[in-house]
């Protein structure tokens, strides 16, 4: 195992390029470690985004060799055993400068899903009565864990090849309102999320799937958007 | 084209799909073993010739292939070609024309 | 720029995606071909015949068993992908199911092989 790495990181916007930094291994390190290192010790020019460092936020999501991923929880030995790494913003997504990626359209895109929770009662109700192990509870809880990292949205290919695909994070937040009780906003949403830039866009290659590092499955969600959106349209609700 | 009809597109691509599942079955049941020891004009046309049930069958199966392959190839085109939109969904919706057709007119060269 | 794009591809969904998508490209483009030929029966027997025995030929011999694999593939493919929209199956048994499917499909076009030739 050599003692230095050899990393190469995007600079510059789209029309940019990798620079090679050399940066010393250590002990457990992180693909985030290495970037810190580069910007506080190698070059402070360079620009990035991190919050909590322990893989809680999402905020340190990049491309690593090719793959997107949580640069804190991803660890320098299981990615880089011949000590060469590749760092890159995260696809599909507007770069502002070197690391940093525009989120406005990963998020515009959950407002144009209706990925957003509409109440319908007051203070005068009383609580609403959630059964913990109902199917729908329990179709909730299996994809609520979200915190909009975009890791999804950067693996997708159909995002990368259909402008308008409102993409996995806000279809699987959809399916989740979907399936609370509590939602007031059913059949405007199922309108938001049906049609070539909703979920019938979704070809189940399951890259979401493969890559969330929360392990949800946005595949099973979006596939939970299209029976709801065929029965509505059977049921000539939509 | 608006979100309601772009999900009846996606129902009607799935129903077909269904449907061909099962022509298709048949279809290479039928090929494997039809092939055996060459395949001639009179093996197949003695299979077809006059048959009703032959002749429904390839119908339902040309009904099927005719929603099911335009609709796959204009996605295709859209996410490979960016080639969407009106145009672009006249031109597949021609094409589903002229398997209809084309089909038809197979059926009716081997049912005669 | 996709540095990304082919090292983030290439799990086994993936490529079932891909191998579905060729399959129904090529089907789509045989099929006019398939009903122009079978037209020709209208002539009568005589004129299916003479394109059948063009069909002898080594080159359309592997061409019809790399369409009968493209069918297969695309029926078995397309039963998972019913499957999976339609019963809310969750992913961890998918590599399984790709590989039933991927299996099936090469089985039938063996089956088909070994009797055309």
């Amino acid at each position: 195992m050599s003692a230095t790495l050899a990393v190469d990181v995007w600079r510059g916007g789209a029309d940019g390029r990798f620079q090679a930094f050399s940066v010393p291994r250590r002990d457990a390190q992180t693909v985030l470690d290495v970037v810190t290192h580069i910007q506080r010790r190698l070059d402070p020019t360079l620009a990035y985004r991190f919050a909590c460092r322990v893989g809680m936020c999402g905020s340190c999501a990049m491309t690593v060799n090719g793959r997107p991923r949580w640069t804190c929880r991803t660890h320098v030995s299981e990615v880089a055993p011949e000590g060469r790494l590749e760092i890159a913003p995260l696809e599909h997504l507007p770069i502002v400068r070197d690391l940093v990626t525009d989120m406005r359209e990963f998020f515009d895109k959950w407002a144009r899903a209706r990925s957003q929770f509409k109440p319908t009662a007051t203070r005068r109700d009383d609580f609403a009565t959630v059964a913990p192990h109902s199917a729908e509870r329990r179709a909730v809880d299996e994809a609520i864990e979200c915190i909009g990292c975009a890791v999804c949205y950067a693996a997708c290919d159909v995002v990368g090849w259909n402008p308008d695909y409102l993409g996995p994070a806000a279809l699987n937040r959809a399916w989740t309102l979907h399936n609370d009780r509590r939602d007031g906003a059913r059949p405007e949403r199922l309108a938001a999320v049906a049609g070539d830039a909703g979920c019938h866009a979704c070809h189940t290659q399951a890259s979401c799937t493969e890559r969330c590092p929360k392990h949800l499955s946005p595949t099973a969600s979006i596939a939970g958007l299209k029976r709801a959106t065929a029965l509505a349209v059977l049921r000539g609700e939509l | 084209m608006s979100a309601r009809l772009e999900t009846r597109l996606w129902l009607a691509q799935r129903l077909s799909a269904a449907v061909l599942a099962l022509c298709v079955a048949v279809h290479l049941t039928t090929m494997i073993v039809a092939v055996r020891g060459g395949l001639t004009a009179t093996d197949i046309l003695g299979r077809t010739r006059g048959s009703l049930g032959w002749g429904a069958f390839y119908a339902l199966f040309v009904v099927a292939v005719s929603i099911h392959a335009p609709l796959g190839l204009r996605t295709v085109a859209a996410e490979w070609l960016g080639f969407r939109g009106r145009a672009a969904d006249a031109i597949f919706a021609l094409f589903g024309v002229v398997v209809f057709l084309l089909g038809g007119l197979a059926i009716a060269a081997v049912t005669r | 720029m996709s540095t990304g794009t082919w090292r983030n591809r290439g799990h086994p969904a993936w490529w079932a995606f891909l191998v579905h998508r060729l399959s129904g490209v090529a089907l789509s483009l045989f099929l006019p071909v398939h009903f122009a030929a079978l037209s020709r029966a209208l002539d009568g027997p005589a004129g299916l015949d003479a394109f059948l025995a063009w069909t002898h030929a080594p080159l359309v011999v592997a061409s019809e068993i790399a369409l009968v694999l493209a069918l297969a593939l695309h029926l078995t493919g397309g039963l998972r992908l019913l499957l999976v929209e339609f019963s809310g199956w969750r992913s961890e048994a998918q590599k399984t199911a790709i590989a039933v499917a991927g299996g099936a499909a090469v089985s039938l076009a063996i089956a088909f092989a070994l009797n055309v030739v």
